[in-house]
């Protein structure tokens, strides 16, 4: 190479700055292709459209009977909404010892909800129906002491795929895959509507 | 093994035209006639190139059906059934992939396990061995992805049981899962890109990861049931005197292997192409269903030791965490085993348990991730999970070191 350069022979190279000049170029082009990378990464993301299907749904809860359970569907995620009775709130206290997060201190809820009922309202029951093991639906099976889930089934939700287990709380018993309590959503009432995806504290509708 | 000094034919007309501008014939001689591959090659050597015949089987029905099914929410259920009720043949091309994807799983295995029969993941072959694992992990994206496509109501829950998976790393998890579906549930979205990928990216980059397979593997040569380097011991010739040409000896083997492989997999396809659920489960014949979970999920087989592993753990993360650790174990094995010696038959009996007990573990896994996740089967599921780990965890101290009997000079044939 040095023969067909027009630099003289004695000239030497300066490797020092060829090293520089080398390392500068590369790192330009590799912070080049991370931004260049962006749009392709960010198209992934959900689009606008599927945001505006997420948006809040609402639920008249005026019209669920005690100890019925309605299901909604809020961002492709099935919402379960009971209306509990007052036997139904009472026995929540009697299991405790057999919960694994009976206070909900490792489980996902807004700060509203964190308390024995997990509710905004006690006998309003609003919960994520995917089951916080890998997501599918536990049935509600609310009544007590059935044949197949013992004597001492309290009453609650039963995860079909894998055998989580539930109160009528959401709460997640011991032996079950499932490590935490059900989740709940951020929800608000407006009047005697159940605003789901608002927050008690928010203005408006969003 | 490139460069074998064998002349090259002479040509004239339009061969020598062909060879002065695509080496044609010296390719011919560097990679089959003049490849030497080891001459005791037994029935666990069929299953490379039958890994090879799979791919090729996939990528020619995978574009045919591509050319019918409609990709979308409210389509791809109904494309698949129209292929299979009213396009010309669609049956047999998309039962042909569907038992293309088991086949090319069993076979895939197969040819792991011969690997660790014979210790063919050792020096000086272990970048062959990890883009082999590569390729492997690319297959099980394959299959996945794939899996989804029919928007069966298996397709969707098993798609929401995995992508949720993500879900459990820390911080970043649920941001990510959203990332992935590219909306709040498995939606559309995530069945168009899943189908993107599926065709264009994941098969582009199997062939790339298979070439350098290839590269790899003809750099350094086969092993064999010896695990005897044959280049060590080079004939007046030049040619390893354990070595015969890859063609056209092999070629022929491989022709009645894959005669074989070609009659079970008819019977399979045209007879049980389902398998009694396990290459297409029964839940996928009624459309996805986001609010009704089939009352078992489980995989298609070739998840199932790893989908074992996820389900016995009480936790979810740590059970997450144990199956990504689960599949790193194949990635380490060429470092954690010590063994100065490569084949099974030269090795001692803690090594034959090992793997005995390994082999057992991962077939056993594989049954109970099928079964529901109770009871004993939880149980069991825990054990082989634990002795699955010994495995690898305890390798480096079992094969430290170990008695083993002299390995001959050269290959021999007292061995099946």
């Amino acid at each position: 190479m040095s023969d067909h350069s027009s630099a003289p022979a004695s000239a030497e190279v300066d490797q020092d700055r060829r090293g520089f000049l080398t390392f500068a170029t590369a790192a330009t082009g590799v912070v080049g292709v991370a931004f260049a990378t962006v749009p392709f990464i960010a198209s992934w993301s959900p689009s606008e459209r599927a945001r505006a299907a997420g948006a809040p749904v609402e639920v008249d809860v005026t019209k669920l009977e005690p100890g019925q359970m309605v299901v909604v569907t809020y961002r492709k995620k099935p919402m379960y909404v009971v209306r509990r009775t007052p036997e139904m709130l009472e026995q929540l206290a009697g299991h405790d010892g057999q919960l694994k997060d009976p206070e909900s201190r490792e489980s996902e809820q807004p700060e509203y909800t964190r308390n024995t009922a997990r509710a905004a309202k006690p006998e309003i029951l609003v919960l994520d129906g995917t089951c916080t093991h890998l997501g599918c639906l536990p049935k509600s099976r609310f009544e007590a002491a059935t044949p197949d889930l013992g004597a001492d089934w309290p009453g609650g939700f039963f995860c079909p795929c894998h055998g989580s287990k539930f109160d009528l709380s959401g709460r997640v018993f011991e032996g079950s895959p499932a490590s935490t309590n059900l989740r709940i959503p951020e929800y608000s009432f407006r009047d005697e509507t159940l605003v789901i995806g608002v927050a008690p504290s928010e203005k408006g509708v969003a | 093994m490139a460069g074998s000094n064998d002349a090259l034919p002479v040509r004239k007309g339009f061969l020598l035209w062909l060879n002065n501008r695509l080496p044609v014939d010296a390719f011919m001689r560097d990679q089959l006639t003049g490849y030497y591959a080891p001459k005791n090659f037994n029935f666990w050597y069929f299953f490379g190139v039958l890994s090879l015949v799979a791919l090729v089987l996939q990528l020619v029905t995978g574009i045919f059906l591509t050319m019918h099914y409609k990709v979308g929410e409210a389509t791809a259920f109904d494309s698949v059934e129209y292929i299979m009720r009213e396009v010309p043949y669609g049956w047999l091309l998309r039962y042909a992939h569907s038992t293309g994807a088991s086949a090319f799983f069993i076979v895939v295995y197969l040819h792991m396990f011969r690997a660790f029969l014979y210790g063919s993941y050792k020096a000086p072959r272990e970048l062959l061995w990890l883009f082999g694992m590569a390729v492997y992990m690319a297959l099980m994206a394959e299959a996945f992805m794939g899996y989804v496509l029919p928007w069966g109501n298996m397709s969707y829950w098993g798609a929401q049981v995995i992508v949720n998976l993500f879900g459990t790393i820390p911080v970043i998890g649920p941001g990510l899962v959203d990332w992935i579906r590219g909306d709040y549930g498995i939606a559309d979205a995530t069945l168009n890109r899943f189908f993107s990928l599926h065709v264009v990216a994941v098969p582009l980059v199997l062939l790339l990861l298979v070439a350098l397979h290839l590269v790899a593997l003809r750099h350094n040569g086969s092993n064999n049931p010896d695990g005897v380097e044959i280049k060590a011991n080079k004939g007046p010739d030049g040619k390893p005197v354990d070595g015969i040409p890859f063609h056209p000896y092999y070629t022929v083997k491989d022709t009645v292997g894959l005669g074989v492989f070609l009659m079970l997999f008819a019977v399979v396809l045209f007879f049980v192409p389902t398998f009694g659920g396990l290459f297409l489960e029964a839940p996928n014949f009624e459309p996805a269903q986001p609010l009704k979970t089939p009352p078992h999920i489980a995989p298609v087989w070739y998840f199932t030791p790893f989908y074992a592993i996820l389900r016995a753990v009480p936790d979810q993360q740590m059970g997450a965490l144990l199956m990504a650790l689960s599949l790193i174990g194949f990635f380490l094995l060429p470092w954690l085993d010590r063994s100065p010696v490569k084949s099974t038959r030269y090795r001692p009996l803690t090594w034959k348990i090992a793997l005995t007990v390994f082999t057992i573990s991962f077939v056993a896994l594989g049954y109970l991730g099928l079964k529901p996740a109770e009871g004993s089967y939880v149980l069991a599921a825990r054990i082989f999970t634990g002795l699955y780990f010994a495995f690898f965890v305890l390798m480096p101290f079992y094969t430290r070191g170990e008695s083993t009997s002299r390995v001959p000079a050269r290959v021999t044939f007292h061995h099946d």
